[in-house]
């Protein structure tokens, strides 16, 4: 299995963090990774991409073009790397801020209402793990304990007291994810 | 057992150098290298094992630091980028001059001038043709993984040491950014012993040692300069390294390093898939190259595409390698562009198997 | 809506024009960060510049920092210099057209680490440039990393546990070495994080561009400023802090002014 991931949205959505738990879960299970993020002044108050390899292989080119599964979390993203999806590929994107929503036929799209949930569940900072969970729910790639412990490595000692509120926004995001189109 | 850990390159580097046994990082901050230096001051290496870490205040005054230690007889390092490393040429040539050991690590950004801070390969000819002035050679590595950046770090230690020469992991900004899983070895101890070519104090029982690079009298300075010559020449013979991929039954061949190289085996997937027998030769060492190994792919090879993120500047080297027994181009983007896999198997056909 | 209160329409009326941005800015959008000092600065060095109609006889030279790109937003022509060079290539440009007003824009880093030597002796030679110093206690475009001018116990990204005097010195009060310096004639520091403020250092700045027509030295003025990304801190926050910790450290007013 190889999967190839493109995770764009702003800075201080969480991106790249969200990247790096996946990562994780992916050496918990084994396998080899690769992240890769957009970096630079640019990267300044604007947008924020990491492109992630989840592989059974030894993975050769860690900068991508196309992508298997394309997250996006904002309309710049969207404007950018809607068209970067293979055929038959996986787009998720939160609803919040989009303008013009996704218009590919050939590829599957979900939609996410990520920024919306974390404000309910009072806490905008798990906004990433709802989506983390909606995308594990389409890809079924990981056993959920491989994720926690992920969630674990990836984050500092002085944060594990916030493990378990983002063990549940993990949950809340298998739940509220929905299907908008699909191929096959 | 040590775990695997997710790390990017630059905090992969700083990570070993602490592990290596460094006694000694001075540096000054440049993106996309500045990681390094922020991971070794959040790691706390003196409390670890005593090395000392100081932000210098130029990349003149780090290099020169890492001259002191050097001559000192400690394991001294140093990293930065493109321009960072433009400024140090002078005191890489009085460290070369002076035959004394130190890590060098340039993370690659586009220039030239101020130029760009996305990844390039663009100081090649910088690293393996001089850099600065007079006829001397940095042993040049180039890591192709973020496993790579943490262990060419003691690998560059013992080359450094064992020939008294300065050594070079040159890499980019892609490699420097990008987090893989890494293994380190285990922690190494700082050395107590200094080598007896170490200014540490003259004893009664020795000599006084000079680290010096000046001779004022020609002949003794080419005396010293053909002493350099058989130490470059004896390198030459015991330190190329390569990796081979795919090149069994390869019928046209890409040479690249670093980022590239990665890019590479993706495009070669995909010329495989098309039927298209290439292989990859991966130069693990650009200074010594492997002009031999190469020069054997010649022979069974029918074109080379040398693809570097610069103008073309490793594929005079494979040119040289070759001696026109077959064809050779250049593919390569510059300015920070990395190039596609796709790019690269069009490029392929149009200036090798079509051209 | 109070009665007297004016609608939106007549707001825009060119009679009710109060304030315009001066020409001597282009419509580039700064790429600062929200509340960064360094934007207020460039206005201040536009609008002097405007006022004095000196627009076609002065070269800036700005070197890398964050404000290396000060070049797309002031119509002046610049030359950009490699870190730490500029008050270097700024005396090569006076010496040649000596006729010309010429100043330097470096941050803290630029100015008071890697260019220190550059800066000691373009003031000890008393070149007849302006130099502006944008001190903002640390490296902000490379990400927030200590500078020479970081308080003691201040954290940045070099010194996550904070500047600890053993390990990198006391911080350096650049303005007051150059006070010292012969060929300085004039000295100031200031900083911009109050309207006050802001008035006061316009009219520093500006005096140091007038001076240097006299040809009696190097025209030096600092600027404490803030870096809200630097500092991770809301602009607001940044201002209070820089009142609170920066300004005991690094006083404000004229070091060295001409005798009368
Ligand atoms: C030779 C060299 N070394 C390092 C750098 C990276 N660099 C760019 S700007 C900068 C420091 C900027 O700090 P400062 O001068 O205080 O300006 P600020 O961004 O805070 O305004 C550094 C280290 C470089 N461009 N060239
Ligand atoms: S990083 Fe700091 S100095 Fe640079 S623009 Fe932002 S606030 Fe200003
Ligand atoms: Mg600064």
């Amino acid at each position: 299995m190889t999967e190839e991931i493109i995770i764009a949205g702003f800075g201080g959505q969480g991106v790249l963090s969200m990247g790096k738990i996946l990562c994780y879960s992916g050496v918990m299970e084994g396998q080899e990774v690769s992240w890769m993020p957009a970096y630079g002044p640019e990267m300044r108050g604007g947008t924020a991409n990491v492109t992630v390899i989840l592989s059974d292989n030894k993975i050769s080119s860690p900068i991508l073009d196309t992508f298997d599964t394309a997250i996006i979390l904002n309309q710049q993203s969207m404007d950018k790397f809607e068209s970067a999806v293979k055929p038959g590929g996986l787009l998720i994107y939160d609803g919040n801020g989009i303008t013009r929503h996704p218009e590919r036929e050939d590829i599957n799209i979900y939609r996410i209402d990520a920024a919306e949930e974390a404000t309910k569940m009072g806490s905008t900072k798990t906004f990433n793990m709802i989506v983390l969970g909606g995308y594990l729910k389409v890809k079924k790639l990981y056993k959920l304990e491989s994720v926690i412990k992920g969630l674990k490595k990836s984050l500092p000692e002085r944060y594990h007291h916030m493990i378990p509120v983002n063990e549940k926004a993990i949950h809340r995001g298998l739940e509220i994810i929905k299907e908008v189109a699909t191929v096959n | 057992m040590e775990e695997f850990v997710l790390m990017k390159g630059n905090e992969a580097i700083a990570e070993a150098a602490i592990r290596a046994g460094t006694d000694g990082y001075f540096g000054y901050p440049i993106t996309p290298q500045s990681e390094v230096i922020e991971y070794l001051a959040a790691a706390k290496p003196h409390e670890r094992t005593g090395m000392v870490l100081l932000q210098a205040e130029s990349e003149v005054a780090a290099i020169n630091m890492l001259y002191g230690g050097a001559g000192a007889g400690k394991k001294v390092m140093t990293s930065s980028s493109s321009p960072g490393i433009s400024l140090m040429q002078e005191g890489i040539s009085y460290i070369a001059g002076s035959e004394l050991p130190c890590l060098l690590v340039n993370v690659v950004r586009g220039g030239p001038g101020l130029g760009t801070i996305q990844p390039s390969q663009s100081d090649y000819f910088q690293s393996t043709k001089g850099g600065g002035h007079g006829d001397y050679n940095l042993i040049v590595l180039a890591p192709a993984s973020v496993q790579e950046m943490a262990d060419f770090v003691s690998l560059g230690y013992d080359l450094a040491f064992k020939y008294r020469n300065p050594v070079m992991i040159q890499t980019d900004g892609a490699l420097g950014q990008m987090m893989e899983k890494v293994k380190f070895k285990p922690q190494q101890p700082r050395s107590k012993k200094s080598p007896d070519w170490a200014t540490t104090g003259k004893t009664p029982d020795r000599e006084r040692i000079i680290i010096t690079s000046l001779d004022l009298d020609p002949s003794r300075q080419e005396r010293f300069n053909e002493k350099l010559q058989v130490k470059y020449r004896t390198i030459k013979e015991n330190e190329v390294r390569y990796e081979k991929i795919q090149c069994d039954d390869a019928e046209y061949l890409f040479v690249a390093y670093g980022t590239s190289s990665r890019i590479c085996q993706k495009s070669m997937q995909m010329a495989r898939e098309e039927g298209i027998k290439v292989g990859l030769f991966r130069p693990i060492t650009l200074w010594p190259f492997p002009y031999n190994e190469i020069r054997e792919m010649a022979g069974q090879v029918e074109g080379m595409l040398s693809v570097e993120m610069s103008a073309g500047q490793m594929v005079e080297d494979v040119r040289l390698a070759v001696e026109a027994t077959v064809k050779v181009d250049h593919y390569g983007r510059m300015g920070g562009i990395i190039p596609s896999s796709e790019e690269i198997v069009e490029a392929l056909k149009q200036k090798i198997i079509g051209g | 809506m109070a009665e007297n209160a004016i609608t939106t329409k007549e707001l825009i009326k060119k009679e009710n024009l109060v304030y315009q941005k001066t020409k001597l800015l282009t419509d580039d959008v700064m790429h600062y960060c929200p509340g960064c000092g360094h934007g207020t600065t460039h206005r201040l060095i536009a609008e002097i510049i405007e006022e004095m109609g000196i627009q076609s006889e002065i070269i800036g030279v700005a070197p890398v920092g964050c404000s290396v790109l000060m070049y797309n937003y002031m119509n002046i022509d610049m030359q950009e210099a490699a870190h730490g060079r500029a008050p270097a290539v700024a005396t090569g440009i006076k010496r040649l057209l000596p006729e010309k007003y010429v100043f330097t824009y470096q941050g803290d880093g630029d100015l008071a680490a890697i260019g220190t030597a550059e800066t000691i002796h373009a003031c000890n030679r008393g070149e007849n440039i302006t130099i502006i110093f944008i001190n903002n206690g640390i490296y902000g475009m490379t990400g927030g990393q200590m500078a020479p001018t970081t308080l003691v116990g201040m954290k940045s990204s070099t010194t996550p546990y904070g500047r600890e005097v053993s390990q990198m010195g006391n911080p350096i009060k650049m303005t007051d070495l150059v006070a010292n310096l012969p060929g300085t004639y004039f000295v100031s520091r200031q900083s911009v994080h109050t309207p006050g403020n802001v008035r006061k250092t316009k009219k520093a700045i500006r005096k140091a561009f007038e001076y240097q027509a006299l040809n009696k030295g190097t025209c030096f003025v600092e600027v404490v400023s803030n870096c809200p990304s630097g500092w991770k801190m809301t602009p607001l926050e940044s201002n209070k802090w820089l009142a609170e910790n920066m300004l005991p450290f690094y006083p404000l007013g004229d070091m060295k002014v001409p005798e009368q």
